[in-house]
């Protein structure tokens, strides 16, 4: 029968296979469901894998829905890397749209005029204050009321929505807006300046790509990053080593928040240019998996948020061209994630075939420790 | 008079989803898993609910259905985290998003549907007590099922041998092992059988409150029954108190805005997940307390042999 063996110590090509497995198992696994739906496999394929590559028009695009995935991730990683669980990027982000989205109004309405490269960074770090702020209430809640962090993250979700919903639908309504929940475009000033002539990219996306080095550099190569990351390890040693646990939470639920703020913001003054409910299309949830299929490390991280994004724009060419739910990029994305899971069992076993003699099987201490913290 | 008693009435009948999610979560938890899936299990079971109730135009296809549904979905997490050691956490968060994906796919085919109101025909002889009888016993029989599972679960956890061996198994997975009883086995039957629950609670309030598909209709409940658990500190009587406490909150804001409360709607949505923040706070102040009380191997992965 088939073994589960502990290795010797977690395989570090598997840990950079196991993405590989788990999206080809999810293309074999969307494959069956295509033919199951009485669709050709190759087309619905080639709508989610091919299609988003095809042409600069569609690359840009699959840049600019990246760009949130990326930012939200980026500071997850940092979190997940803490063994802080902030699953609540996706409220953090909605409050940065809604902190940038106030601010460019309010220069919309106003009678202050100024040049795009002046309101450009006051609107960023509106967004990134904003979600900062909104995970600064997470924070204080673990630090001094012990309350777990996952619950309360994922409830002001559900706030930050119903937050944005108010101020589209009462305040915030643009008057001229023939009823519709949504808010006056924003003046030209306040748009991003975008990348590439004639798209919808902006300089959101190169900002996203520099952080991925400023993240790196903070996460491999500074003291803090490292006392956040064996923090996350090993509790123990961290405290042993004088490692400040509630600094950790502070400083990784603010990276977070922030992060995914920026990305609000980025997301408001970039291709909306106003605020609706809608802002967000799930890419705070979305950036868990991005974040996990990116293994935690910024420079995976920017792979896995385009693969992400394939994924996003393969939905939308599947309804319109094949006629299939949108919410098929849900399905793959949480299959995925799943298979993900699964295959990093290869990360700290090897599959043996035995004969039905049992052996005890002891995984060794380290192997133990990392499962812990993904 | 008559309104409180219908307030009441509204508040047993919202409750009821989260106290069947919540007491399927207790039982999970008992044996040391945390399933964060549970929304997701909820969205399937609603699904599977709602489509067998469209078919059959009966309520008890519907449940079964919901427990069907939430049951695979928990085999699957459960295989995942016991037998391949993958971290709960993030199993559970791919459960409730591959969940939500899936019923939000399927469920277009539901689309805009509606099923017929479900008659509650009420208690006979009780049912015409005043204020009692409207407040109390016009329920949906699927209310007083919840509370009598409540029943059942204590007596099971605390007055049953199985119910002692799941709660030794939450508490110390090793000296379980230790005894002969197979860990493994004993967490996944808690898992599926949390995961049908959950189902059953998804199905309630697809069929039985809404009764319509909309997409994501559970809104936040699995996490709200998550919520609750620590809430009560994994007592069932507690859970099914709590259960009722946030079904109160949610139809507040109903009952608030039917009094024409100058409070914008939108805000007074924000309710049951502002009260379920400020409830877990309170809650987990003392760390003592939930460390005393919270199985002692939640969250951690067992290896039968270390």
């Amino acid at each position: 029968m088939l073994k589960l063996e502990a290795r010797p110590q977690p395989s570090k090509l598997m840990s950079l296979a196991s993405p590989l497995i788990a999206l080809a198992l999810t293309v074999v696994v969307a494959a069956l469901l295509f033919a199951l739906l009485g669709k050709n496999p190759l087309v619905g394929l080639g709508a989610f894998f091919v299609e988003p590559l095809r042409g600069t028009r569609q690359l840009t695009e699959v840049a600019l829905k990246a760009t949130p995935l990326i930012l939200c991730a980026l500071g997850l990683a940092v979190c997940y890397r803490s063994n802080v669980w902030n699953i609540g990027a996706e409220g953090q982000f909605l409050l940065g749209a809604i902190t940038a989205g106030g601010l460019a109004l309010w220069v919309t309405t106003s009678d202050i005029h100024a040049s795009r490269w002046v309101w450009t960074p006051l609107i960023l770090i509106a967004g990134v204050l904003g979600g900062m702020a909104w995970a600064a209430i997470v924070a204080l809640l673990r630090d001094r009321f012990n309350a777990s962090e996952i619950l309360v993250s994922l409830m002001l979700v559900y706030v930050a929505q119903q937050l944005v919903n108010y101020l589209v639908f009462v305040p915030w309504k643009d008057p001229m807006g023939f009823n519709f929940p949504q808010t006056k475009t924003f003046d030209a000033s306040t748009w991003l300046e975008t990348l590439v002539p004639r798209s919808r990219l902006h300089i959101g996306f190169a900002i996203t790509l520099a952080l991925v080095g400023v993240f790196w550099a903070f996460l491999f190569r500074s003291w803090r990053g490292y006392q956040l990351q064996v923090g996350g390890l090993a509790p123990a040693a961290a405290r042993y080593a004088g490692f400040s646990a509630r600094g950790a939470l502070w400083t990784s639920m603010m990276i977070s928040g922030g992060m995914a703020g920026l990305a609000g913001a980025m997301e408001a003054a970039g291709p909306l240019r106003q605020l609706t409910p809608h802002i967000s299309t799930g890419y705070g949830f979305t950036a868990i998996i991005v974040c996990f299929v990116g293994r935690l490390h910024p420079v995976g991280i920017v792979f896995s948020g385009l693969l992400l994004s394939m994924f996003l724009i393969g939905g939308e060419l599947g309804q319109s061209r094949l006629g299939l739910p949108n919410a098929l990029t849900g399905v793959f994305q949480g299959l995925l994630l799943f298979l993900l899971l699964a295959c990093d069992t290869l990360i700290n076993y090897r599959v043996r075939w035995q004969a039905t003699r049992h052996v005890a099987v002891a995984p060794p201490a380290a192997a133990v420790t990392t499962e812990a913290t993904p | 008079m008559n309104e409180i008693a219908l307030l009441i009435a509204a508040t047993l009948a919202s409750g009821t989803a989260l106290a069947l999610a919540g007491l399927g979560l207790l039982l999970n938890e008992k044996a040391g898993v945390l399933n964060l899936g549970a929304e997701g299990m909820m969205l399937v079971g609603a699904l599977a609910g709602f489509g067998a109730a469209y078919g059959t135009g009966n309520d008890w296809a519907a449940f079964a259905a919901g427990a069907a549904a939430g049951m695979v979905m928990a085999a699957v997490f459960g295989l995942l985290v016991i037998w391949l050691n993958t971290n709960q956490y993030a199993t559970g968060l791919a459960l409730t998003l591959f969940g939500g994906g899936l019923s939000a796919f399927i469920g277009v085919n539901f689309a805009g549907k509606t099923l017929g109101d479900r008659g509650t025909s009420g208690i006979p002889g009780l049912a015409d007590v005043p204020f009692i009888g409207p407040a109390l016993f016009r329920q949906h029989p699927m209310t007083y099922i919840a509370i009598a599972l409540m029943f059942a679960l204590a007596w099971f956890l605390y007055r049953s041998r199985a119910g002692l061996v799941v709660r030794g198994v939450g508490e110390s997975p090793e000296s379980a092992h230790a005894l002969g009883y197979r860990v493994r086995w004993i967490r996944l039957g808690a898992v599926m059988a949390g995961g049908a629950l959950c189902g059953i609670a998804g199905a309630y309030l697809s069929v039985v409150r809404a009764p319509l598909w909309v997409e994501g209709v559970t809104a936040g409940s699995g996490w709200i029954a998550l919520a609750l658990t620590t809430f009560a500190t994994w007592r069932p009587a507690r859970v099914l108190l709590g259960a009722y406490l946030f079904g109160g909150v949610t139809m507040l804001q109903f009952y608030l805005q039917g009094e024409g409360v100058e409070i914008a709607s939108q805000l007074l949505a924000m309710l049951p997940y502002l009260s379920t923040i400020v409830v877990l706070a309170l809650i987990s102040r003392n760390p003592t307390w939930i460390r005393i009380n919270m199985p002692a191997s939640l969250g951690r992965p067992f290896h039968p042999g270390s």
